[in-house]
């Protein structure tokens, strides 16, 4: 039997309103992985946050080789062994690979220079190559989240946490992190790994832990693992795998995209040659690793972003780079950042889902706003749309990301949506919203709609999507029909690998 | 202690943390009056006595207003569209440049000389904030630095005329430009140098940005842009028009008080020190404390007139330096925008 | 040839309060902020150098003493910028403008004793130019090869980071803005003790605000900083040589230095050198809550 390492006992942690964390007990062993399964909100993030010694626990004790330790932040929580991998890699794009591992241990005289041997030697023996002198901000996803396993690393760490690691990552690259986490396990590190996907986790895990509503509701071994009970413990009732999707009724062509070029902010080739169509009550889904073209696309398709050359028409009549006479042609936007784009956050509920539509008539009278007429809509379309406000004049940066996500929802399929570009459209939400948000949409499109669905989540492609492509390198592959393709084949087109002749074909 | 952030803040806190800022400004500018061998209580029991006792020095304080109401006004407007004009200043000299010119320069019946000199400086204000409006949208240029550089420029341009080109006839060694005819000079209350005129311009200006803020579509647009300009673009709002309507606004404002001081009260062109004793400056902490609201400028602009009024008492009575001002100023901003953080949060005591 | 000897030799004499100024805003905004009170900084340097040389009025005052007050007085104005806009995290770019007019303010009031006084004991002006090229060259390689770089950059470029792996960015910004009063107190020194010694309000004539815009133009680099400086000093100097013999009036070269700032800002911005800015340059840190 391996020793224990590192031991949660009773952990609480609230919030005003929240209980995040619920007396959670937690056992890693030496050498072995614990997945931590929970959805979004279940209180994952909080207990990495007091792993890491960002959070404070109101209760409980952790253990570190049976010691009792306070974790007061994150630097001492390295000096104790634990290294975090976080979701989003902490990293200074602009310095190297080398500046950026030397931060905070580097010699004083040439602190980057002289780390480059050591990263050369650990990048050997674990299998994570990357280039020392490589610009952070060059390097993919997967090479930064490297980066940040060489640091922990490199500072000794016995305990790796994993924050979603894959939740960026392409399956291929997804795998070669699996192999590097088993050499890990069988150099004797430990490693908690933090998930919802559950294939993942049955592929990779020793133990799951499973966290719903801050409480551990569930500990096995991943040998008596199964899908659908790990699902049942996830979201507290039984999960169906099927598609959403009704039948489909197909109406003619709404969208046509033909020959598509466009650049990316920073001036580089970001979509080539894109073409495709979409019919009316069609969803077609778009995959891919962020960063290849998705962005770029749906900016065109909305009128924020010109494009190079091409043609782009709704319905017969072309696209026109203005988001204003866009949205009067029908085209919704529910854009990638709720918050940065999407809403107003200061500013009322009534105002933002005014957004579209304030210089006319009701809500416009001339020059001068109808305030009445704004409370008046925003009163009926709270209640259409189920959004939990106190009130319409509440700042909308205080309501939940699923009701600011319906806030949007309802302020954009309020016109006569034809188009609807959905964007990562349940990210971050939890399971009741994002059931929302999927019925919402698909009743659209049985209404005639046709819904191109941007998302990473694979899942959430193949459970609404007609059709999906995948662009690469701002390249689209496809569009496929859903059926045709498996997951392992779609996960191949998102690294650019092209599919055996035979297999797929464009529909 | 510790900072809880609170994303609702009560309306009461906003006013305790604004008084207590001004409070400890008033203390710190104390400790430099002391520092300059003059004692803080005698300071200021000077600028409230000469200030606030009697009608002189209430009309006074009046006279500083109005160009504090203006130009502050303009700012919350500029301040909602995250536009930090720190330009009013120069951009009240170049109204006055403008207003003046045309009193001097430009033949017109008595009936229009007025109108046509307010216009003339709502417009060359106006296009002095938007030449640095327009520098921020096509080139990036930071328009705290550009504006403010453009007042040195405005303070040159005017000195450079009433000592040349635009030099009055029998000034002799002095830095004037001629007088005003009769017909293009403000009249004032009795007494006073208080240019009603202006004055109620600036009340209705200032009730009427009010409405165009919370009201009309413009001032929506306004608002998105300045809390959101992600979400303007998104919207189909085009970020440099509303801009530049807002510069125009803004520093139009500026140049009608600009007008209003040499109409009203110098009734020519003279050096830009005495035109304006950095009403461009003050303005900024009226707006500030305003909060973006332009009706409450009605309240924070004679507040800050009695410190104008009252710094110029010290110069006047106490033979200050003119930099008097400047410390009250500075001071005073430092303490606002330093106690915004107190208004965001709420203030805990004892350990997590 | 002597001709462009003596133009140079005054070049460099202009640039030494120039360069001085703007390293020390390299270094602070390379830590993250901005501190646009470099103006107000130079005065209560200047006034802070010139009181303690100037001594009984004998020419008895200690020099050393008096460059090292400047510093301080530098230092002192730099912290209550600090203190704001990272303690407090307010707004940097008004804070700084705050801190100008403080700057000015207070010096112009503490300093109406010495106005107009001469200093019989003034400071050659050649260890100061000599001194800062080195500093720029020193600072250069601190930045590029030092942990001390390292770790100023890395605070500056994404402070998140920085303190994830235990460091102090709340010490490390203090430190990098005092750094930067204390070089503006130097450069308020020089003005005082040696280019024209003497006190009157006003003396830093808006060199402040030009060494702020330098930094940007030479895209946060000490070692492009140099460069700048001369080719500024180069233009204040046929601005004397042209004020003269010229029919231009002068207020047109009284005004030039603040176009030229509005100039280079432009072409800083069509240059594009702006994306070479600190990635959190201008924003307060606080540490996440997630």
């Amino acid at each position: 039997m391996a020793s224990t390492i590192l031991q949660l006992s009773g952990i609480t942690k609230r919030f005003p309103g929240v209980v995040a964390n619920d007396r959670v007990d937690l056992e890693l062993k030496e050498g072995e992985v614990l997945a931590l399964l929970g959805e979004n909100g279940a209180g994952k993030s909080t207990l990495v946050s007091i792993l890491y010694g960002l959070y404070r626990p109101d209760e409980g004790e952790i253990r570190i080789e049976g010691q009792p330790v306070q974790i007061a932040s994150p630097a001492h929580a390295l000096r104790l062994g634990i290294g975090l991998v976080p979701q989003h890699p902490l990293l200074v794009g602009r310095h190297t690979v080398a500046e950026n591992l030397a931060l905070g241990v580097g010699r004083f005289w040439f602190p980057a220079q002289r780390m480059v041997p050591l990263i050369e030697q650990l990048a050997r023996s674990y299998g994570l190559e990357v280039d020392p002198h490589a610009r952070v901000h060059q390097l993919s996803p997967g090479e930064k989240q490297r980066i940040e396993i060489l640091r922990a690393l490199l500072r000794g760490a016995r305990v790796l946490i994993l924050d979603e690691p894959t939740s960026v990552l392409t399956p291929l690259e997804a795998e070669a992190l699996f192999r590097v986490m088993r050499e890990l396990r069988s150099a004797g590190k430990s490693l908690i790994f933090i998930s919802h996907k559950l294939d993942e986790v049955l592929a990779i895990a020793d133990r799951v832990s499973v966290l719903r509503r801050g409480k551990v509701v569930g500990e096995l071994p991943v040998a008596e693992a199964t899908k659908p009970r790990l699902a049942e413990l996830m979201v507290g009732r039984s999960v169906s795998f099927e598609r959403k999707r009704a039948e489909p009724r197909l109406g003619p062509a709404l969208l046509e995209v033909r020959g598509l070029q466009a650049r990316s902010s920073r001036g580089l080739p970001a979509l080539r040659d894109v073409s495709f169509s979409l019919r009316q009550g069609e969803v077609l889904g778009v995959a891919g690793v962020a960063g290849n073209g998705q962005s770029e696309l749906v900016e065109v398709l909305s009128g924020l972003r010109r494009a190079e050359a091409g043609t782009l028409s709704l319905e017969g009549k072309p696209l026109v780079p203005d988001p204003a006479r866009l949205f009067e042609m029908g085209v919704a936007h529910i854009p990638e950042d709720r918050i940065r784009m999407g809403t107003v956050p200061p500013m009322p509920v009534s105002e933002n889902l005014a957004l579209r539509e304030y210089r006319k008539p009701p809500l416009a009278r001339g020059f001068f706003r109808d305030l009445a007429a704004y409370e008046q809509r925003a009163k009926a379309q709270v209640q259409q749309y189920a959004i939990a406000t106190p009130s319409p004049s509440t700042p909308t940066r205080l309501l939940s990301g699923g009701n600011i996500q319906k806030v949007i929802l309802a302020r954009e399929l309020a016109g006569s949506a034809r188009l609807i570009l959905a964007v990562h459209p349940t990210y971050g939400l939890d399971v009741g919203a994002t059931e929302q948000v999927h019925q919402i949409l698909l009743e659209k499109t049985y209404q005639g709609a046709g819904v191109l669905l941007v998302s990473e989540d694979l899942d959430e492609i193949l459970a609404l999507a007609d059709r999906v492509a995948v662009l690469y390198q701002g390249r689209l592959q496809g569009p496929f029909e859903v059926g045709s393709l498996t997951r392992e084949e779609i996960g191949l087109l998102m690294t650019g690998s092209s599919l055996p002749t035979g297999q797929g074909g464009a529909a | 202690m510790r900072l809880v952030p609170d994303p609702n803040p009560p309306r009461l806190r906003v006013l305790w943390v604004s008084l207590g800022a001004i409070a400890v400004a008033l203390l710190i500018a104390g400790a430099v009056f002391a520092a300059y061998g003059l004692s803080p209580l005698e300071a200021y029991r000077t600028m409230l006595q000469g200030t606030l006792t009697d009608w002189k020095g209430l009309s006074e304080v009046l006279r500083r207003t109005i160009p504090l109401l203006l130009v502050g006004a303009g700012l919350t407007l500029a301040f909602r569209a995250q536009f930090f004009n720190i330009g009013a200043e120069g951009q009240l000299l170049m109204g006055a440049i403008a207003g003046g010119g045309v009193a001097l320069f430009l033949p017109l019946p008595p009936l229009l000389s007025l109108p046509a000199m307010f216009l003339a400086g709502v417009l060359l204000g106006g296009a002095w904030a938007l030449l640095a409006a327009w520098l921020r949208s096509r080139l990036g240029v930071n328009e705290i630095l550009s504006t403010l550089m453009l007042n040195y420029v405005a303070q040159y341009v005017l000195i450079y005329l009433i000592n040349g080109p635009w030099k009055g006839q029998n000034v002799r060694g002095f830095l004037y430009s001629d007088e005003f005819a009769p017909y293009e000079q403000l009249p004032t209350l009795p007494g006073t140098l208080v240019h009603w005129p202006t004055l109620l311009l600036g009340v209705v200006l200032a009730l009427a940005l009010q409405v165009l803020l919370t009201r009309t579509t413009l001032g929506y647009e306004l608002r998105v842009v300045g809390e959101n300009p992600g979400a303007a673009r998104y919207a189909g709002i085009s970020v440099p028009r509303v801009v530049l309507v807002m510069a125009i606004i803004t520093g139009g404002l500026a140049g009608l008080a600009g007008v209003g001081e040499v109409a009203g009260i110098h009734h020519r062109l003279l050096e830009p020190a005495q035109i304006s004793l950095g009403y461009g400056f003050t303005a900024v902490i009226v707006a500030w404390l305003a909060r973006g609201n332009p009706a409450l400028v009605l309240v924070t602009a004679p507040l800050m007139g009695i410190i104008l009024a009252g710094g110029d008492l010290l110069k006047i009575s106490l033979n200050m330096p003119f930099r008097v001002i400047d410390v009250f100023s500075g001071v005073m901003l430092l303490c606002l925008i330093a106690s915004e953080i107190f208004v965001r949060n709420r203030v805990r005591w004892g350990r997590r | 040839m002597e001709e462009i000897w003596n133009a140079l030799g005054r070049a460099l004499s202009f640039g030494t309060p120039l360069l001085l100024a703007s390293l020390g805003a390299v270094i602070n905004e390379r830590a993250g902020v901005v501190n646009l009170g470099v103006e107000g900084m130079m005065a209560v340097g200047a006034l802070a150098g010139f009181a303690v040389a100037y001594g009984s009025g004998a020419g008895d005052g200690n020099l050393y003493f008096a460059v090292a007050a400047a510093a301080g007085a530098g230092v002192l104005a730099s912290l209550l910028h600090a203190f704001a806009a990272i303690t407090l995290r307010a707004n940097q770019f008004v804070s700084g403008l705050a801190l100008t007019m403080i700057g000015l303010g207070v010096a112009g009031l503490l300093g109406k004793r010495f106005e107009g006084f001469p200093l019989f004991n003034q400071a050659p002006e050649w260890p100061f130019t000599v001194g800062v090229v080195l500093l720029a060259l020193g600072l250069a390689f601190v930045l590029a090869y030092t942990r001390l770089g390292l770790v100023l950059r890395s605070v500056g470029e994404n402070p998140a980071a920085a303190d994830a792996l235990g460091i102090d960015v709340v010490r490390v910004r203090y430190l990098a803005v005092a750094f930067g009063g204390a070089l503006a107190g130097l450069a308020g020194a020089f003005l005082s003790l040696a280019y024209r010694p003497s006190w009157t309000d006003g003396m830093t004539v808006g060199l402040g605000w030009i060494a702020v815009a330098l930094v940007i133009f030479v895209g946060w680099s000490p070692l492009r900083a140099i460069g700048g400086a001369v080719f500024f000093g180069l233009l204040y100097y046929l601005q004397f040589r042209l004020q003269g013999q010229s029919g231009i009036p002068t207020e047109f070269f009284a005004a030039m230095p603040y176009l030229l700032v509005i100039v280079v800002l432009a072409l800083a911005g069509l240059r594009r050198v702006q994306g070479a800015a600190p990635e959190a340059l201008g924003q307060p840190y606080q540490r996440g809550e997630r």
